[in-house]
């Protein structure tokens, strides 16, 4: 049990020199379009522009919450900076099929995917949803945030507007 | 831990740090990392509770005084290959999860490659074919529910629009595996794709099918047990702009288990999804017949232990205290079940909508018992049931039937429609509005019926009392500048008098009101304080009798939260009722708690 441990201690370790900070390729998964079909994750792409990505759930306040603020201002941030919204839902088969009715009646204009035994939330190590990652125009992960408070999609937003300039992300 | 699973999550730590040592691959000077295409994430999270017993609330004395649950994942990932692990310790687990996860080890660990033809995973994995009838491996450490296989998997896209699977092993059980090795292959075939005179037509059709085989070794005095247990379905889709329709039959074979009984009836489960959406509005239709799916890998098992497939419960999933208070799980030896929900959009800009939109949601969703026929086996001295399709089980009017196979024939008797076999009922609706760029505001409200004999204990003679209770929901939120907001919440529980009952099971405690106010400072801290009050327990103290302690109970709770990027700690102070907690088709009771705990999850 000790070896185990000691072992998990150096993995750790090894893992402070392999970390360049962030900058990683969104990893491989297989999700589900709304059509049925599937696509690999790591082909999401937005011609050299940022990507947000959003895991979110039908049965989670907080991240409807945070779509819906974004929904809001989404063409004026599409129009500015030409960044793209992904919403990844981890709604299992008990309510993914909830996933399409919510969208379509919200009206939200997102690509939108369903991770339904969530291969893709494990491979991007999310804990809890609402959890946002933003991803710069070489498809590296750059800035992540956990949970959602009102006023959020603001800071969000600043940070894309930061990336395009080539400024430092702000947490 | 046994000594062979402990050999092989050496083998593999030993593995992984192989993989993992910069020296190997990550030395060369002047190269940079990331020219490899390479990375390491993982995650943690660490839950401590420090318990301080409490009579009152039945909040037990926990000897070790402080309990946690942690765990860690790293995800190593070079070009097409991947490994993980994850290591996970419960000193000693904390109160409301099953006790035999007490220790520490790790529990997960995997080597996988991908490429455009193949994806193999050896090590373990979590797989779902079609909607999870016949096999979903699933991981949620919130629940402690893990049931993944540990062997290896083989997907396969040989031709366009076709994907086939391939799994074997056995399943993760606390620190070592179960007993029963479990095989399936899935198919699917997304036709669009298939075909390329159809690839760009609007209307999408996808079938599929599977098949998994459990082996279990089986010895019995009395009983010829099945050794191999299989279990087939078929399934489809189809899609079209905003109308969807899905349906999976999966059957079983006799699979004499403790669940059932050592019954040797077949199972068999219809799961049937609908909807349709256009802009601003849509429908959902779900409906399902389960009739003893129970699967796992081994026939002994209870609870959420080593179960194979998954069975969703077809009810509203709530995630506000109350609302959950009494939540359903599915009957895995049968019920029938639907839910129904209708959502609409009122436009912003007109009289009701406002300046910007109303939302309501109405949804109506229950289950019930089938319709069972006892059987007598004279040979063994057992009863057992049999069912019979019969859409007259839908009405949910003289459903159940006694009777009793003699002669071959069903001899068959009505009983009236009964409160016993009707499960669990919900009507809710909600509204949400904002009405400026300051404050929204949620309503809800949900009449549910609950049979607590069956949900609970799964059996109708456990001596609980159903429950019928009306509920009321406020959100507010005010947004004061910002980054900045208040919350403000409050529920109302409201039990007729007539399903309030002192009972020894300490339920049936009557109506409850909550409170919160939650204050967001900023995006990174967080203070609520949150009072949910028993007001409506019966026992209040002055009564002539024994006991005389007044229960009317105010739960307080205080917490703050600190978040940045990735990384969350939360703390809360106070009492939390007894609750119900539900997984894999099983609800238990979580005992009530005082203490202080402490939450931090990060990752990177």
């Amino acid at each position: 049990m000790k070896k185990i441990i000691l072992l998990f201690v150096i993995a750790l370790f090894a893992s402070n020199f392999v970390v360049p900070g962030d900058g990683d390729k969104i990893p491989a998964a297989t999700i589900k379009k709304l059509d049925g079909s599937k696509i690999n994750s790591n082909t999401f792409s937005n011609d050299g522009k940022p990507i947000i990505i959003s895991f979110w759930a039908t049965w989670c306040k907080p991240c409807k919450k945070e779509l819906d603020a974004i929904a809001e201002e989404y063409e004026t941030w599409q129009k500015e900076t030409g960044v793209k919204l992904i919403a990844v839902s981890i709604d299992d088969i008990r309510s993914s099929a909830k996933v399409v009715t919510d969208v379509k009646t919200k009206g939200w204009k997102y690509e939108v995917y369903l991770d339904e035994n969530q291969d893709f939330k494990r491979a991007m190590n999310v804990n809890n949803v609402p959890h946002t990652f933003l991803i710069n125009g070489k498809g590296e992960i750059v800035w992540s945030h956990n949970s959602y408070t009102d006023g959020d999609e603001e800071k969000l937003y600043e940070n894309v507007k930061k990336l395009i300039k080539g400024e430092a992300l702000s947490h | 831990m046994t000594k062979p699973y402990l050999k092989s999550s050496l083998a593999a730590t030993f593995l992984l740090a192989f993989i993992l040592n910069p020296f190997n691959f990550f030395a060369q000077e002047g190269n940079p990392i990331q020219d490899l295409g390479s990375s390491v994430h993982g995650n943690f999270q660490i839950d401590a509770q420090y318990y301080n017993p409490d009579s009152l609330i039945g909040a037990p004395k926990v000897p070790e005084k402080l309990l946690s649950n942690a765990f860690g994942n790293i995800n190593f990932i070079k070009g097409k290959f991947s490994a993980g692990v994850r290591y996970e310790a419960y000193n000693n687990v904390k109160q409301g999860f099953l006790p035999q996860y007490k220790g520490q080890g790790i529990t997960n660990r995997f080597v996988r490659y991908q490429d455009k033809l193949f994806d193999v995973t050896v090590g373990n994995f979590y797989e779902m074919f079609g909607n999870g009838l016949t096999l979903r491996t699933y991981y949620e450490p919130g629940l402690l529910y893990d049931n993944s296989l540990d062997g290896a998997r083989i997907i396969s896209n040989p031709y366009k629009g076709i994907t086939l699977k391939g799994v074997i092993g056995k399943q993760r059980y606390f620190f070592t595996v179960g007993p029963g090795i479990v095989r399936g292959v899935d198919g699917e075939i997304n036709i669009n794709e298939l075909f390329d005179s159809i690839i760009t037509s609007k209307t999408k059709f996808i079938i599929g099918g599977s098949f998994v085989s459990k082996f279990q070794t089986g010895q019995d005095p009395n009983l010829i047990l099945p050794e191999n247990v299989g279990c087939y379905s078929g399934r489809f889709n189809i899609i079209r702009d905003g109308f969807n329709l899905g349906a999976e039959y999966a059957y079983k074979i006799n699979d004499p288990s403790a669940d059932n009984k050592l019954s040797y009836k077949y199972g068999d489960a219809l799961y049937v999804t609908t909807s349709y959406a256009g802009d601003g509005y849509s429908f959902l239709f779900q409906g399902k017949r389960i009739d003893n799916m129970s699967y796992r890998s081994d026939r002994a098992e209870s609870l959420q232990n080593l179960l194979i497939n998954y069975l969703p419960a077809t009810t509203k999933q709530h995630a506000y205290t109350l609302l959950a208070l009494n939540p359903y799980a599915t009957q895995l030896n049968g019920e029938l079940g639907f839910m129904a929900e209708a959502q609409y959009k009122i436009k912003k800009g007109t009289p009701l909508g406002g300046k910007y939109g109303v939302e309501i949601t109405v949804n109506y969703s229950q289950a019930h018992g089938l319709k069972q026929y006892s059987v007598s086996d004279s040979a063994g001295g057992r009863t057992f049931y049999e069912t019979k399709w019969d859409f007259k089980e839908i009405s949910g009017k003289k459903h159940h039937v006694d009777s009793v196979l003699r002669n071959g024939e069903y001899t068959s008797q009505d009983v009236s429609y009964n409160d016993n076999y009707r499960y669990y009922q919900d009507f809710f609706i909600e509204i949400n509005k904002k009405f400026n760029k300051k404050v929204k505001a949620t309503f809800m409200y949900s009449h549910q019926f609950y049979n607590r004999n069956i949900i609970q204990a799964g059996s109708l003679n456990a001596g609980y009392k159903n429950l019928n209770s009306d509920l009321f929901l406020l959100d507010i939120t005010y947004k004061y500048k910002p980054g900045s907001a208040i919350r403000f919440e409050t529920q109302f529980l409201l039990t007729p008098a007539k399903d309030v009952v002192t009972t020894s099971n300490g339920v049936g405690r009557g109506n409850w009101a909550t409170g919160m106010i939650e204050w967001s400072i900023n995006s990174n801290f967080f203070v609520a304080v949150f009072d949910q009050w028993n007001y409506g327990n019966p026992q209040t103290g002055s009564e002539s009798s024994i006991p005389t302690t007044d229960l009317r109970i105010h739960y307080y709770l205080f917490n703050a939260g600190y978040n940045s990027g990735p990384h969350r700690l939360a703390i809360s102070y106070g009492k939390q009722s007894a609750g119900i907690f539900c997984v894999g088709g099983v609800c238990r009771n979580v005992p009530a708690s005082n203490g202080l705990s402490l939450s931090l999850t990060s990752s990177f």
